[in-house]
């Protein structure tokens, strides 16, 4: 990852502010950065998102293709997670990003992996046979701290927006089965992102946690945790990354901290993922030269 | 309590026709037609195709007698010699530090131009080559002058004041070289409680007011007792209005940056950075700047 060097003095400077509750650009410790969200910014994907989250850029495409199911789970579609920072820095160039990249869709995996997260069930088209997969793809534009919640946030963003076309699977009298596309090109299925999760990040600064860390902040920041929270507040996942350790105690008490920020994380991406839905058509569009 | 505000992007608004003051500057867009006139010389950012003299970059059109320059509006740092930069250690070699200044070559820091630790006076020995980690290590933030720059464009610094030296608590904010206007000093004590150093090389560090001048060390101890949290306060919001006055591209200098402090003051540190908000205080601060200027 773009990492940042610090010298000790301005990292004590940090450390010093999250213990009186102020960073260093005047929020609280438990307050994101105001995050911009747009979806539908990619014409030729079933589904598409951009998320910038402060200096953190995050764009997420999905793609519906058909695919046979996998055998143990007969009746259900799936996710396929890919992600390329080769854009984000010079040392992530060609393959040199391919391990982050790995890391941030195994947690995504991981997150997904909860099974009432997505219903896979309405991606079925025929058990056995055919069923949706939905191909997300995440392409980290810009890279300014917090990247997992970023990500997580434009995934759940790019589903909502996603439409996948409606098929009906017609059978004649000798068995053989036919796939057909509705004619209507708006005829479409949508799914429910109701219990989609979201990351929400704590990273361990002094005594004290803070989540949506900048890179400076992450730079002071020794370990941190993951947490994959629904909007109802239930957790589905963790995993602590970074090399330092953290003490059960401040585990709780990060897990009950990650639980309150999920909530309102996931109440604001809903209204304003609402709201881009009421303004239709006449919402200006403003992509990628804004 | 948690905070999460969500938004769509905004489109960027056309510029307010009251900003272009400065209209008599000469602003070009790559492949523009600067001059059909075939008698002046292409400098740098222009090319020649069929007589005429185009722009290969966008900037500002400069003129030297016969010779044409574009000046690029986005470019990453020149050093001109007595520039004050504020810069970070990225290395350290055999007699010198290598310095990340924005430039688009690292900077050296020689060890012969750098004050010894107590302002002692004397030749630098083998001893003080051995000891340069202890002065200035990597990631250290420095604030120095530019003594000479190579034929290749890279910048030479030098120390050599009690004024310059190594950075202790306080903020970093990177910006446009070409925002941080030109002044007789890049050293303010502002009035409202913190200080700035304006770094030609667009790096600007926000600090505590130092309590004494007198440095007796010579500026290599940083003091790490905690900063206060009326210091904090300050010092985010100054960051923010930094953020603020670039966002709405405005030259930044020591009346400036107050200004905008100034207007700031109603809201909340952490809201200065919310687009509405941001326009609001921007607007006040150009506005006093205008009147001010008569």
């Amino acid at each position: 990852m773009a990492s940042v060097v610090l010298s000790e003095a301005e990292k004590l400077y940090i450390v010093h502010g999250v213990q009186e509750d102020l960073r260093v650009d005047g929020r609280g410790c438990e307050d994101y950065r105001c995050a911009e969200v747009e979806t539908d910014v990619v014409s030729n994907t079933s589904g598409s998102a951009r998320v910038k989250l402060g200096e953190t850029d995050i764009l997420v495409g999905i793609k519906a293709e058909m695919g046979t199911p996998k055998l143990e789970k007969p009746d259900e579609g799936y996710l396929e997670f890919f992600v390329d920072c080769s854009s984000n820095s010079p040392e992530l160039e060609g393959r040199g990003g391919e391990e982050l990249g790995t890391d941030i869709a195994n947690t995504l995996y991981r997150v997904f992996s909860c099974e009432n997260s997505v219903d896979l069930k309405s991606l079925c088209i025929n058990p056995k046979e055919h069923c949706w997969v939905l191909y997300v793809d995440v392409l980290l534009l810009e890279c300014g701290g917090n990247i997992f919640d970023a990500i997580s946030i434009a995934v759940k963003a790019a589903l909502f927006n996603t439409r996948i076309p409606k098929v009906r699977v017609l059978e004649d009298e000798e068995g053989t089965k036919e796939i057909e596309l509705s004619d209507d090109p708006y005829d479409c299925i949508r799914l429910n992102v109701d219990e989609v999760p979201c990351i929400v990040t704590l990273s361990k600064i002094g005594y004290r946690h803070v989540v949506d860390a900048t890179l400076q902040e992450e730079a002071c920041s020794l370990a941190s945790l993951l947490i994959s929270v629904t909007s109802k507040g239930a957790i589905t996942s963790m995993k602590k990354v970074g090399k330092g350790s953290l003490d059960p105690e401040s585990i709780f008490e990060m897990m009950e901290t990650g639980q309150r920020v999920g909530k309102s994380l996931h109440i604001a991406l809903q209204k304003i993922l609402d709201e881009e839905e009421n303004l239709g058509t006449s919402r200006p569009k403003v992509g990628f030269l804004g | 309590m948690a905070a999460v505000t969500m938004r769509l992007p905004a489109a960027r608004a056309p510029l307010d026709s009251s900003a272009l003051r400065g209209g008599e500057k000469h602003l070009v867009a790559p492949g523009d037609t600067i001059t059909t006139d075939t008698g002046y010389m292409r400098g740098h950012g222009t090319y020649v195709e069929d007589d005429k003299l185009i722009a290969s970059v966008a900037g500002v059109v400069e003129r030297v007698n016969k010779l044409v320059c574009v000046r690029a509006l986005k470019a990453r740092y020149n050093g001109e010699i007595g520039d004050i930069v504020v810069g970070r250690i990225t290395e350290v070699q055999q007699k010198r530090w290598k310095v990340e200044t924005n430039s688009r070559l690292d900077s050296v820091l020689l060890l012969s131009s750098i004050n010894l630790p107590g302002g002692e006076l004397r030749r630098k020995s083998a001893e003080d080559e051995l000891a340069m980690r202890d002065y200035l290590q990597e990631g250290d933030l420095i604030s120095a002058e530019v003594q000479s720059i190579f034929s290749d464009g890279a910048v030479s610094l030098h120390t050599r004041s009690l004024k310059y030296g190594k950075l202790a608590q306080g903020v970093l904010v990177q910006v446009s070289p070409s925002l941080v206007k030109r002044q007789k000093t890049h050293f303010h004590d502002l009035p409202c409680g913190a200080s700035v150093i304006l770094g030609n090389n667009g790096f600007i560090w926000i600090y505590p007011t130092p309590e004494q001048k007198d440095d007796e060390a010579g500026g290599y101890t940083a003091n790490l007792e905690p900063v206060p949290l009326s210091d904090r306060e300050v010092i985010s919001r100054l960051r923010n209005c930094i953020m603020a006055l670039v966002t709405h591209k405005i030259m930044l200098f020591d009346t400036s940056i107050l200004y905008c402090y100034e207007a700031s003051l109603p809201h909340q540190i952490k809201d200065i950075l919310k687009p509405e908000v941001t326009e609001e205080i921007v607007l006040g601060a150009r506005q006093r700047l205008l009147d001010s200027e008569g």
